[in-house]
């Protein structure tokens, strides 16, 4: 999976840094801020929740064709 | 409208006042079973749809052809009050009716002061904040207390007066008018005394940190605008009353009903109190049981927008009801079950979309330190009336309660 943000329509409601800090995170001005953008295993999953839980639509994920 | 009188599913008005905290009306209930999306009567008058599905209140949130602008014809108001749409229409949008792209132009300037980074730096001084409040609490002789008055008002409004840089020594003041305000049944005129009081207050208060900028919240926004050249004194004025209300009612209600709800299951209860890394998620799980702000999230369709079989149409007012989205059963088993280790993130209690609370990771970590400090310094704390004793708000649009008798 890779994690897209737009950030264009990011409304800074922290959804996403709360459900998971090491792959989310906020600017000063409070706009999201992908810290990784291919998380793996349990990450991955909080990852995918936190789009779920994002307001604004300003997260998806793109699946991948696994190259292994 | 397309519908017709004849063709709504029922004559009562929405939104219907609870009887208790620990139920949704049954009328909610009732019209969700039979459609999740349904034309109503407005307890304030007109009509309106009637959102009560999760699924589609979310849909509908996020959805830009739904405008939040309260001075559109048909928005759904719960007051017909011509206070509230004489400010309205006589002062700057606020932040809540603001649509598009100016909606977040404005609210960017914000949500840097309120990053989950930023807050957590709060933190010691909240914690601090809420120790006071208890050891205030724990200096009387007679082992009881209003709840409401010690802890639950107290440590919303000290936090939202110091992040905002409103002196707390005029909380009196603030806390009287804002009570006021959000009371359903307050008499027009008495409303637009509250209403002028506090712009009159915020104003002056305004103009003394124009003359000294003060490093807080207030005087950030008010330095930074003033440097761009941006500064409009009514829009500054609408802004600081916008988050001094929504900052100490919403948390200082779900602070006692929370309280409530964890002393009448102290099996659940006694779990967090084991394991404070629940504490988080049993807060969502609060929030979704008691969804204290049923109906401020409504909207007016700008377009035709089907949902299913039904279109609403351009122009038509929308009510997504934030209590029933989150007592949807198809979404939440046995909504009436308090379950703290549920998982209900997904609640609508901060509505949803591009106006999803700004303040809600505010509110998240209040209620984190509040419950987890209160249980713990007061291990007997239990409630000094029997429930039905209890005045709870069945009158306010933010639900709560008045008073909370407490013990020890």
């Amino acid at each position: 999976m890779r994690l897209n943000a737009d950030t264009g329509r990011c409304v800074g409601a922290g959804q996403c840094v709360l459900t998971e800090p090491t792959v989310f995170d906020q600017c000063d001005d409070g706009v999201v801020v992908l810290v990784i953008n291919r998380p793996e295993g349990e990450a991955a999953q909080r990852a995918r929740h936190a789009v779920a839980l994002c307001p604004s639509g300003a997260l998806s994920v793109t699946e991948e064709v696994d190259d292994g | 409208m397309t519908e017709t009188a004849s063709s709504r599913l029922t004559d009562t008005e929405f939104p219907v006042q609870r009887e208790c905290p620990f139920a949704e009306p049954v009328e909610y209930e009732q019209i969700r079973e039979q459609s999740s999306i349904a034309m109503v009567r407005l307890t304030g008058g007109g009509e309106a749809w009637w959102i009560s599905g999760h699924e589609q209140g979310r849909a509908v949130l996020a959805d830009r052809r739904f405008s939040s602008d309260r001075r559109k014809a048909n928005f759904p108001f719960v007051s017909t009050d011509p206070a509230i749409r004489k400010r309205l229409h006589a002062q700057p949008l606020s932040l809540i009716s603001m649509d598009g792209a100016e909606h977040t132009q404005a609210r960017r300037a914000l949500i840097g002061e309120f990053t989950v980074r930023r807050l957590a730096a709060l933190r010691p001084r909240i914690q601090q904040i809420v120790d006071q409040c208890i050891d205030e609490m724990l200096t009387t002789d007679q082992h009881c207390a209003d709840l409401v008055k010690t802890l639950s008002l107290p440590v919303p409004s000290l936090v939202i007066c110091e992040l905002l840089g409103v002196p707390y020594a005029d909380h009196d003041f603030f806390q009287e008018h804002t009570a006021t305000l959000v009371r359903r049944n307050t008499a027009s005129e008495v409303r637009q005394h509250s209403i002028d009081e506090l712009n009159a207050y915020l104003g002056a208060l305004i103009d003394r940190k124009l003359a000294s900028p003060d490093d807080d919240l207030l005087g950030r926004q008010i330095a930074r605008q003033h440097r761009d050249g941006t500064f409009d004194r009514s829009s500054m004025v609408s802004l600081a009353f916008l988050l001094l209300v929504a900052g100490h009612e919403t948390t200082a209600n779900m602070i006692s009903l929370g309280v409530v709800g964890l002393l009448q299951h102290p099996e659940q209860l006694a779990m967090i109190k084991d394991d404070p890394d629940k504490t988080p998620l049993a807060i969502e799980e609060l929030l979704r049981f008691f969804t204290i702000v049923d109906s401020v999230t409504s909207r007016v369709a700008t377009e035709d927008v089907r949902f299913g079989d039904t279109t609403i149409n351009a122009g038509d007012g929308v009510v997504v009801s934030g209590l029933s989205a989150d007592w949807d059963p198809t979404v939440f088993a046995d909504p009436d079950r308090l379950d703290l280790e549920r998982g209900a993130r997904h609640h609508l209690a901060f509505g949803f979309g591009p106006h999803q609370c700004l303040g809600q990771n505010l509110a998240r970590l209040e209620l984190q330190i509040v419950f987890d400090t209160l249980f713990h310094r007061i291990p007997t704390l239990r409630l000094a009336a029997p429930l039905d004793k209890i005045p709870f708000k069945t009158d306010a649009a933010i639900y709560g309660a008045r008073e909370l008798p407490v013990a020890w």
